[in-house]
């Protein structure tokens, strides 16, 4: 409590100026200000920061490089990916052709075989029914024979005349169309 | 005890070992302590930082080199890219002012008298190291463009008859930028310190008092932890101001046609 009251009034060394502005030490400050000030500036620019400025530079360098590598083996696969759908589409393509190639000639081949099928069944139709038409034809003309035999043989036993074949036959022919 | 509350005190330089040459005292202080422990630190950090040089940067690395990027962007966005000759002046100016805010956060330090200092808290400092900036930029804007850096005092698309009242207005305003640039930086330094200092002052003051004075200091403890993160924030911003308007400066140098 009694340390207040001197604190609040207490004269500020009086003998001193104000620190900031007491030209005491103006010749000392500066003159440390401007050996410091050049050491540092000596140092940082001679040794530090071109280290700085280099590791930074080295990094981008790299950087740099590893993008430009990355660049040229995108490129790189690009160019084995279009080469590689080339190579695949060139046989392909054989490949498709040869299929078509195949699958006309196998649909020639069916037609012909279908055609020839044809040609024979009918052929074979034809010859059937020519012989069928033959085959009847004989057939009815032996039926006038033997129609003709058996009236003849009938008028000779039931009126006991003698007819001719000839005859027989006339009369078949006339009862038949008749 | 008049000490531990005295706001100003932080402030004062106390010498370590005499020096004088031809009749100047340039003795080693505090103040110059704090410059060559900045000078040790900054570029004992980055060296230690850049030690491996890995191409895939451990976590110091990753900061040195976000530093570094962050001084270049710096300079490429004011100053365009021939601004980054002046990388290594940029970077020690920002570098050298980060440090010794930063270290002036520290209320203690192994130092003699074991207070923290600030040595951007000196206007002396400060000015000297704008004043670095403009005669850099003078000079390599006279060597690189010759008369035509001063062109920078007559701005294009003005009207000559206007030169009569713009030029002088452009010449007071160069002339004030050492002005301005070292000032800011000790004015933030100076007043951020003292208001700590001074916040910092009510909590001994109060709990001297008593109970009662115990719980009401609280309040200006929790506004001196508000205040240190305020001057942490302002430590490194003006440090950045600082660099950027050398960056800007530089580029009335590199380029004094548009302006």
């Amino acid at each position: 409590m009694a340390m207040t009251q001197p604190i609040d009034t207490a004269p500020i060394d009086a003998e001193a100026a104000f620190p900031p502005f007491d030209p005491t030490y103006f010749a000392s400050q500066l003159f440390w200000l401007a050996i410091s000030f050049a050491v540092l500036y000596f140092l940082l620019s001679r040794f530090i920061l071109p280290r700085i400025g280099g590791a930074i530079e080295e990094r981008r360098d790299r950087i740099a490089d590893d993008l430009d590598t990355a660049a040229h083996m995108r490129d790189q696969a690009n160019e084995t990916v279009r080469a590689y759908e080339k190579s695949q589409a060139d046989p392909r393509a054989r490949a498709q052709r040869v299929a078509a190639g195949a699958k006309a000639e196998a649909d020639a081949e069916i037609a012909e075989a279908v055609r020839e099928a044809d040609a024979r069944l009918d052929a074979q139709q034809a010859e059937s029914e020519a012989r069928i038409r033959e085959a009847r034809g004989a057939a009815l003309k032996e039926v006038r024979s033997i129609a003709a035999g058996a009236a003849a043989a009938i008028t000779e036993r039931l009126a006991g005349l003698d007819v001719t074949a000839a005859d027989a036959e006339k009369a078949v022919d006339a009862v038949r169309k008749g | 005890m008049a000490d531990a509350t005295n706001p100003i005190k932080q402030f004062e330089i106390h010498p370590i070992a005499d020096l004088t040459i031809g009749g100047l005292n340039l003795s080693f202080t505090n103040s110059s302590y704090f410059m060559v422990v900045s000078v040790i630190l900054v570029s004992g950090l980055l060296s230690l930082a850049m030690t491996k040089r890995a191409l895939v940067p451990g976590r110091s690395q990753s900061v040195a080199e976000m530093l570094y990027e962050f001084v270049a962007g710096m300079i490429r966005s004011t100053a365009g890219d021939d601004g980054l000759k002046f990388f290594p002046f940029v970077f020690t100016l920002f570098a050298f002012i980060l440090m010794g805010n930063m270290l002036g956060m520290m209320p203690y330090f192994p130092a003699p008298e074991f207070h923290g200092f600030t040595f951007t808290s000196h206007i002396i400092v400060t000015f000297a190291l704008a004043v670095l900036v403009m005669l850099v930029v003078v000079g390599y804007g006279v060597m690189k463009n010759g008369l035509k850096f001063f062109s920078i005092f007559f701005p294009s698309g003005v009207p000559p008859v206007l030169y009569i009242l713009v030029t002088p207005i452009e010449i007071i305003s160069f002339l004030s930028r050492p002005v301005t640039l070292g000032g800011r930086l000790f004015a933030n330094m100076l007043a951020g310190h003292i208001l700590l200092k001074v916040f910092a002052g009510f909590i001994v003051m109060l709990g001297s008092v008593g109970a009662l004075g115990v719980l009401g200091a609280v309040a200006p403890l929790v506004m001196v932890v508000a205040l240190t993160a305020l001057e942490f924030l302002v430590a490194f911003l003006q440090a950045y101001v600082f660099a950027v308007l050398t960056c800007i400066y530089l580029s009335d140098a590199l380029h004094p046609g548009h302006h």
